[in-house]
């Protein structure tokens, strides 16, 4: 009694850590983790230093706009990729406007619709095989069922892409629906909403942010792919201002055989798109970023 | 001696079993309203389980009654079949008969959106929707088809000046309605369900996770609507059952032991004041004397 009474009242009260080791667990494990932070970042920094170093040389409003693709002898300077840009957000954004509405009303059938129904679970286990096929094998796909009988196009590369971007936004925004939390949608139905009602004016307004993450991770692996447009837009060298017909070309493709080249000129030239390529996913992903938040201004 | 013993007895018992006071702010028992729900028989199940069972009862109109009884005793069950949103639980049945103003609540030909219109909730947890509290209440107006901005901003304003939330928040109603407190988000999800001028106001525990000054609040405020809307409430508190409501139902659980298995039965109701000081069965007793749940 006496001595817990003089111990409360003389020495002033430790509150850290109890030190040995508990403590240094603690030292450990922060260090790892900063650490870890350290060498992901690794990566990143040096494909974004290696491309700006030797890309930035290539970049002039020559370079993106100018509509002829010129041969790999030529050297920088003469000619640019404006075939290739065009292309790209043609082809991308045609894509993107097949898959990303039917990705995201495939994931709001499976979470508010489909239940544990057979319809459901077969579109979940479909969707999750098609995240793992091959992005060629899309390509090949659309190349027997479409480019075979109509040609070559760049809504068929589209086609090819839109396969690709699909199981991704369905994945995203499912994941993004089920974490609404149900109460949002009682207090809907209880003020004599709809289903209907419900899921566009409480769910889908609530899921929004995270759904445009989702499909703009899914836009810009397909803006990055090669693969599936070898066998469906095939590779022109002027812009082909027409989506519907005809070959066409796009920024991975040129990146593909420029680089592939013994020239000077064309490796400037495919360091240049690919660093252009870089840049408009990333003003795609500020953009749609800025968009979202003045939508979803008063969702927090 | 022995007499002597026998009075202590008695007085010992009386202490055992003190009368709940009603307070002078219950209200005084008036004539019985129209009724709004009768109540026959009504079993509910959810899938093989039965909740609740065999339950009657009649909601009077412009009145406040107050469901109370122990956890798990099928109290919230009940009122949820009131407006059809056991519907959205799979697996959840009702079987007996739910009349509301005369008309069969489970007929085939009722729409459970167009019965929930008429029968709004208010949920324990507050649930404001993320939008700005303006378009939190104008959101049932609108699902009614009123896309008329004067009439809407009229709405708003009467709705928010009904559920004392007016002078707290006319200066920002463009803000979320997710920055207000517990106690102004539970009155925002009062002023969004009278918005739509519902008949009844269903109410399930709406005070249970805010303060007294809050709940004070929320009190005073049915208090002054139950004169256009009829109330029915689910409290774990008997303080608020014996400070708001005309009306008491006191729900218990009976356990199965050979099943283990437990169901929700309506033990006894009547005016609050008489459950609360002659309650006629023995369980009610022990419950609102807190011998008991």
């Amino acid at each position: 009694m006496m001595a817990a009474a003089s111990n409360s009242l003389g020495q002033p009260v430790d509150l850290r850590e109890p030190s040995g080791w508990r403590r240094s667990k603690n030292q450990i494990m922060t260090i790892l983790m900063w650490l870890a932070f350290v060498i992901v970042l690794i990566p990143l920094a040096f494909v974004l230093v290696t491309l700006v170093a030797k890309g930035a040389d290539a970049i002039s409003l020559q370079f993106l706009t100018n509509s002829t693709i010129p041969p790999n002898v030529v050297p920088l300077g003469v000619g640019g990729m404006g075939a290739a840009v065009v292309g790209t957000l043609e082809i991308t954004g045609f894509a993107s406007l097949l898959a990303i509405p039917l990705g995201v009303l495939g994931a709001v059938y499976l979470n508010e619709y489909g239940g544990n129904g057979i319809l459901a679970r077969l579109i979940s286990f479909m969707s999750s095989v098609m995240t793992g096929v091959p992005s060629i094998v899309m390509g090949l796909f659309i190349y027997i069922i479409w480019v075979l009988h109509f040609g070559y196009s760049g809504m068929a590369g589209s086609f090819a892409l839109a396969c690709l971007m699909l199981p991704i936004v369905i994945r995203s925004s499912y994941e993004m629906l089920r974490l609404v939390p149900d109460s949002l949608r009682q207090g809907s139905y209880a003020l004599g909403a709809t289903k209907a009602r419900v899921t566009v004016t409480v769910v889908l307004p609530a899921a929004l942010s995270g759904i445009v993450s989702g499909a703009l991770l899914a836009v810009a692996r397909a803006a990055g792919e090669t693969a599936p447009l070898i066998f469906t837009i095939l590779t022109v060298e002027q812009t082909n201002p027409n989506l519907f017909s005809g070959p066409d070309t796009s920024l991975p493709l040129q990146i593909f055989s420029n680089a592939q080249s013994a020239y000077v000129g064309a490796n400037a030239r495919a360091w240049g798109a690919a660093l252009t390529l870089v840049a408009i996913t990333f003003i795609l992903m500020i953009v749609a970023r800025i968009v979202t938040a003045l939508f979803t201004r008063n969702t927090r | 001696m022995e007499e002597q013993q026998d009075q202590l007895k008695v007085q010992q018992d009386a202490e055992v079993l003190p009368k709940l006071a009603v307070p002078e702010t219950a209200p005084a028992p008036a004539a019985a309203g129209a009724s709004i729900f009768d109540v026959k028989n009504t079993s509910i199940y959810y899938g093989a389980f039965r909740a609740v069972t065999d339950v009657s009862l009649t909601v009077h109109e412009n009145e406040i009654t107050a469901f109370i009884g122990p956890s798990g005793c099928g109290k919230t069950t009940v009122l949820r079949s009131l407006n059809r949103m056991n519907d959205l639980i799979p697996g959840a049945r009702v079987e007996g008969d739910i009349n509301y103003r005369g008309v069969p609540l489970y007929g085939s030909d009722v729409s459970p959106t167009a019965v929930r219109r008429r029968i709004g909730m208010v949920f324990q947890k507050a649930n404001p929707f993320p939008k700005s509290i303006y378009d939190n209440i104008a959101y049932g107006p609108r699902i009614n088809g009123i896309r008329n901005k004067g009439k809407l901003d009229e709405i708003v304003e009467r709705s928010l000046k009904q559920a004392a939330l007016w002078d707290e928040v006319k200066d920002r109603l463009n803000k979320s309605g997710l920055g207000l407190s517990g106690g102004q988000a539970q009155r925002l999800c009062i002023a969004r369900t009278l918005a739509v001028e519902p008949d009844v106001v269903l109410m399930d525990e709406p005070c249970s996770a805010l303060d007294p000054i809050a709940t004070g609040r929320i009190e005073d405020l049915m208090r002054e609507i139950k004169s256009r809307y009829t109330i029915v409430i689910v409290t774990h508190n008997m303080q608020q059952a014996t400070r708001v409501s005309d009306r008491t139902a006191f729900y218990s659980v009976l356990r199965d032991e050979k099943n283990d298995t437990r169901t929700g039965v309506l033990v006894e109701y009547g005016r609050t004041a008489q459950i609360f000081e002659d309650p006629h069965d023995s369980r009610t007793q022990a419950y609102v004397t807190g011998r008991m749940g």
